[in-house]
């Protein structure tokens, strides 16, 4: 209902067939999506390596951060820092800040490929929020499950190992994938480097033609995307709830 | 005569202001079973939990086999592996079905092979009336059968003793004779224990030494029909009072 008389008002007003041509042209849509599906799996490549990085490095920096050994007190001190940094700081700053403050440092060996080091600040961005979600599904885990396992004979990296990081990235699976989805269209930020990516292409198409259309074809590649991927969250979701 | 395979000289452990243990002396021979009594927080799972290394002790020794086990140059990881305890709530591991709760320390840290593993640990499911029910998770199994699962879980490595911290308090009163009924196989067979319970008539049937625990020290020690019907010290008097008023003996 409510819908409806959206979509009512929306075709009625007598705006209407100026925003049609201009963010609706089937015509614009078909000669812009080729070149923005290309760059689309750029986009597409940069999420797949990132989300692989940011698995692993989030994971590293939780088991630092919930890790007590005296010994590793400085090197929590500096996983700590980092998140609150990384977190804080909005993800279009840091890719900005690596895409032109690092070639601008002309260091040997560095990389300057700005899709590089776009990955590395979405990367370092992602795994300080991902580390969070890991931490805050080890600590779920109940002292009494470490017990059982040393218990058992386990040692104690086997104890975290085989019982505890199980159970933990089994229940923070929801949240992961949620950062996940963000990531998907956060991609689409490492565009200010001047990156031939969908965004990148469709903006340059819609200032050349003065038609918004390809920015609409840009959204319904990311939507094709991120959709299915919530689609599975619910699923899993919706089997945790089950289970519990 | 061998040494005892667990002897606890002069343990004491405090929990910030608070001794819990106050100088605890105690010896179990092989194929004895002690039963620790007396009342909730006089230090019945604290004492378990320090002879498995799971809580560092303040002061005092700990023996198993005649070795000194609470040194700090011990690995407590080879230790753990010579005893089994069971816990009160079970602790089971909620995302392994009961066969891999059981085989996961002869897999891990025993090293044994998965099918001998595997093998061993459905004959002593069957043997503690679960069989059939390998392949299923904690959650599908009812209390008496997740703690009989924890005992084939504490048992499956042959410990040279086993720690029981009051299996049977998180059960309902109908699941609790299915779980006793294995602890008095395992000691039929001569397994060393030490059952911390409230279960004082299963403490008389099963155990070779009762000890009556009050806050932090053991005040009586002697055979069940000693201690449970004629006890000499005053707290163990009063603390069997209780407990008859209380309609639990």
């Amino acid at each position: 209902m409510v819908i409806g008389g959206l979509a009512a008002l929306i075709f009625t007003s007598t705006g209407w067939p100026d925003v049609k041509e201009t963010f609706f042209s089937a015509q614009a849509f078909r000669t812009s999506f080729p070149d923005i599906l290309d760059g689309f799996w750029l986009d597409v490549k940069m999420f797949l390596a990132v989300e692989v990085i940011v698995l692993i490095l989030g994971l590293v920096i939780a088991l630092i951060r919930t890790s007590r050994l005296p010994a590793l007190f400085p090197i929590r001190l500096l996983a700590a820092v980092y998140c609150d940094l990384f977190r804080g700081v909005p993800v279009i700053l840091l890719v900005y800040l690596f895409g032109f403050g690092i070639p601008a440092l002309q260091l040997a060996g560095v990389p300057t490929d700005p899709i590089i080091l776009a990955c590395f600040a979405l990367s370092l961005a992602y795994s300080a929020y991902v580390a969070e979600v890991y931490r805050a599904g080890i600590a779920s885990v109940h002292q009494a499950q470490t017990d059982a396992a040393l218990a058992t004979g386990l040692t104690p990296l086997q104890a975290l190992r085989f019982v505890v990081l199980p159970q933990a990235i089994r229940r923070v699976r929801p949240p992961l994938l949620n950062d996940f989805i963000s990531l998907q269209k956060d991609v689409a930020l490492v565009s200010v480097l001047g990156i031939q990516e969908a965004f990148r292409i469709a903006q340059i198409d819609s200032q050349s033609t003065f038609n918004y259309t390809p920015l609409i074809a840009a959204a319904l590649l990311y939507l094709a995307v991120t959709i299915p991927m919530a689609r599975v969250l619910d699923h899993i979701t919706a089997r945790g709830e089950v289970n519990a | 005569m061998s040494a005892p395979v667990l002897e606890i000289t002069g343990v004491t452990k405090s929990f910030g202001d608070r001794p819990v243990l106050d100088g605890i002396d105690l010896a179990v021979d092989e194929h004895q079973a002690v039963a620790l009594i007396g009342a909730s927080g006089s230090g019945k799972s604290t004492l378990l939990r320090c002879i498995d290394l799971l809580v560092e002790i303040d002061d005092g020794d700990i023996f198993l086999d005649g070795e000194v086990i609470t040194d700090p140059s011990v690995d407590p990881v080879a230790v753990r592996r010579r005893l089994g305890f069971v816990f009160q709530a079970f602790n089971l591991f909620p995302h392994m079905t009961a066969l891999e709760n059981v085989v996961l320390g002869a897999v891990r840290a025993q090293k044994v092979g998965r099918p001998e593993a595997g093998e061993r640990g459905r004959d002593l499911l069957q043997r503690f009336g679960l069989a059939g029910r390998e392949d299923d998770r904690p959650d599908q199994l009812s209390g008496g059968q997740q703690q009989r699962v924890a005992l084939a879980r504490a048992f499956a490595g042959r410990p040279r003793a086993l720690l029981l911290d009051e299996v049977t308090s998180a059960l309902d009163p109908e699941l609790v004779g299915e779980v006793l009924e294995v602890v008095r196989d395992l000691k039929q067979e001569g397994v060393t224990m030490i059952i911390a319970t409230h279960e004082m008539s299963f403490a008389r049937e099963v155990a070779d030494t009762v000890a009556f625990l009050d806050q932090g020290r053991i005040v009586e020690r002697d055979t069940p029909d000693r201690v449970l019907d004629d006890p000499q010290q005053p707290e163990t008097r009063q603390f069997l009072r209780r407990l008859l008023e209380a309609g639990r003996v």
